[in-house]
């Protein structure tokens, strides 16, 4: 198939797997993002991608071809570092212009494809400045353009937006994503900010341990996520402990939710619930009882805090429904069977 | 952060001290000597005050311009000879382990505690025709008998190069470390091969420190003057030698003084012109 393929893929530094047993396979002109905590192998798999690092074990295909043993400097991407790695020594257009350099290409064409790529990321005209002088995010576009200058067949990014400040962030984001598209380039992005990959990704790679936990679309992952990490790691959510009773129906805090089946055999299991999707009610009508413990008014969305069975609940709405409750209140809490979602164990 | 400019001359306090010592170590001899380069020398004894050009004069010829060229020919192969070798090592050194470069950091140290002396005879044993590194040649095969390869040229340059090596490494490896490794990786990914991203990355982003380390080995090896007199012959002999020749064995102070303070004179002026035009290319 066209694009890229992880298959068996692991990294071991002496006796600690950051790596393990990796498969991913990214269609041509996808955006993936490599979502994880600090530690989790993402980076790392996005070096073995640009292959500055050597997997000990699996293969690594580009377009069918077997790139596992392919040095660096002819794999034909195109990377930016967290650190952007610009070289301090060169102009913003040599800098963009160097890739280009190296291949020996002709100065009128350096020059050509160097104006044709500040145009791109909107700095038309720095090409003779020092790199020293720009801010962090036009040093950032440098560091995008100059990692495009050859049209390389994947282009990585680690980290990238990291040293900006959250508003320039945010933008930088929404401009990457519509940068890709308008190239059609296959982009694989390592982060650990989920804003970031959900704004950006077609398919979002959660990884803790050296594992990759899930790999879907944002709203997957976040409607129906695999796991206790990932449901945890992405958004916040509610996690309850579910049991089957005799009937083999589940139950949770005593109360049976009619419609919610648990795993066949499965004697209890974790459901996670987002908080937009946990309803307050008047208490009874077969309602989980529960008591009203903080509410934290937050202008845009209200959370609502309620204890129920000796476990916390958060309840987030939106002001338009916001449910007249305090701190102390007695609240019934509906939980639809289609918004509980049964988690792997 | 800005700092405020010293109000009073308590502020100036913590300049005292050098100040003092520069004045009365650097300062006050080398005035010493400036003024003993125009004294009147005593033949066969010492010197009195006066203001005579002689000494200058004298210099003023072809041997000593020779020698003069031939110390400067050889200060700047050192100091070349110097970086070109301890460059591509001390950037080698630097992806080592912790372990493994303070192992090397430690041996290059200890290097530095062996006196010019040593050096000098230890080489000129390594080069000497009966028992020196030829006779491994013949062994190998390489040579037909063995040669000496001392006294020379080549043999006075390589025990300078010996000597300054470790000190050169010494002045890079900081730089090395602090350099951004990501630097070489972004230029492998851009296209660029190790040895090429050496080349047009790792050098031109180190462009000032390699300046700067060139003149501080230039300097050190301008003052030698025991090694090419142990490994060369004496066309092979530095201005430095003859200083301390006219200096101790002449009884000659003032015209070895001259000697110095011309000496000091033409370098203050290769490092001034070496910055102008460093500076000049960075800003072109």
């Amino acid at each position: 198939m066209s694009g890229l393929v992880l298959n068996n893929v692991t990294k071991q530094f002496g006796a600690f797997t950051a790596v393990d047993d990796v498969h991913l396979s990214v269609p041509h002109g996808t955006f993936v993002c490599l979502l994880g905590p600090s530690g989790c192998g993402k980076t790392t798999l996005l070096r073995m991608i640009a292959g500055l690092e050597d997997p000990t074990n699996g293969t690594i295909l580009l377009d069918g071809a077997d790139i596992t043993d392919v040095p660096t400097h002819k794999r034909n991407l195109g990377m930016v570092f967290q650190s952007l790695a610009l070289f301090p020594h060169l102009s913003v257009g040599e800098n963009i212009a160097y890739p280009l350099r190296i291949r020996g290409a002709a100065r009128e064409e350096q020059k050509k494809r160097v104006d044709e790529l500040l145009t791109l990321i909107h700095l038309p005209g720095y090409g003779d400045r020092p790199v020293s002088k720009l801010s962090g995010g036009q040093r950032q576009r440098v560091a995008i353009a100059r990692a495009l200058a050859l049209s390389p067949r994947i282009f990585l990014l680690d980290e990238p937006l990291s040293a900006l400040d959250a508003k320039l962030r945010e933008a930088m984001q929404v401009e990457l994503r519509q940068l890709q598209q308008k190239l059609g380039i296959t982009t694989i992005v390592v982060t650990h900010d989920q804003r970031e990959a959900m704004t950006m990704a077609d398919t979002v790679v959660v990884m803790n341990g050296g594992h990759i936990r899930q790999a879907a679309s944002p709203i997957e992952i976040y409607r129906k996520p695999a796991d206790t990490f990932v449901a945890d790691f992405i958004g916040s959510t509610n996690l309850i402990e579910t049991k089957a009773d005799n009937s083999g129906a589940a139950t949770m805090f005593g109360h049976r939710v009619t419609g919610l089946a648990l795993p066949a055999g499965a004697q209890k299991a974790t459901i996670s619930v987002r908080p937009e999707d946990v309803h307050l009610t008047a208490p009874g009508n077969g309602a989980i009882d529960g008591t009203v413990t903080f509410v934290r008014d937050l202008g845009g969305t209200i959370e609502t805090f309620v204890e129920a069975g000796g476990q916390q609940i958060i309840a987030v709405s939106t002001p338009r429904e916001r449910p007249e409750v305090t701190a102390g209140q007695a609240v019934g809490i509906v939980l639809s069977p289609d918004v509980c979602v049964v988690l792997k164990q | 952060m800005k700092r405020e400019p010293p109000q009073s001359i308590a502020d100036y306090g913590p300049l005292f001290f050098p100040a003092g010592m520069l004045l009365i170590f650097f300062v006050v001899p080398f005035g010493t000597m400036i003024a003993v380069s125009f004294f009147q020398r005593q033949e066969g004894g010492f010197y009195t005050p006066a203001f005579v050009f002689s000494n200058y004069e004298r210099f003023l010829t072809a041997f000593f311009g020779g020698v003069l060229g031939f110390s400067l020919m050889l200060a700047v192969t050192v100091a070349i000879c110097c970086v070109v070798l301890a460059l591509p090592f001390t950037y080698l050194l630097s992806r080592l382990t912790r372990r493994l470069q303070v192992i090397w950091l430690v041996g290059l140290l200890s290097v530095l505690s062996l006196s010019e002396v040593i050096i000098g005879f230890a080489w000129s044993t390594l080069l000497s025709r009966t028992a020196g590194l030829s006779n491994l040649l013949v062994k190998i095969g390489l040579l037909e008998q063995p040669v000496a390869l001392f006294p020379s040229f080549g043999a006075v340059l390589t025990g300078m190069v010996y000597q300054a090596l470790p000190y050169t490494i010494l002045v890079l490896y900081p730089a090395i470390v602090r350099l951004d490794p990501t630097l070489m990786e972004a230029a492998r990914t851009l296209g660029s091969s190790p040895i090429r991203a050496f080349f047009n990355v790792l050098v031109p982003a180190l462009r000032n420190t390699i300046m700067a380390t060139l003149i501080m080995v230039f300097i050190f090896a301008l003052g030698s003057y025991l090694l090419p007199q142990i490994l060369g012959r004496p066309q092979h002999w530095t201005l430095s030698v003859l200083i301390t020749d006219q200096a101790i064995y002449q009884s000659n102070m003032p015209f070895a003084a001259a000697m110095a303070v011309f000496l000091v004179l033409v370098t203050l002026g290769l490092v001034a012109l070496t910055l102008l035009i460093g500076r000049k290319g960075e800003k072109a």
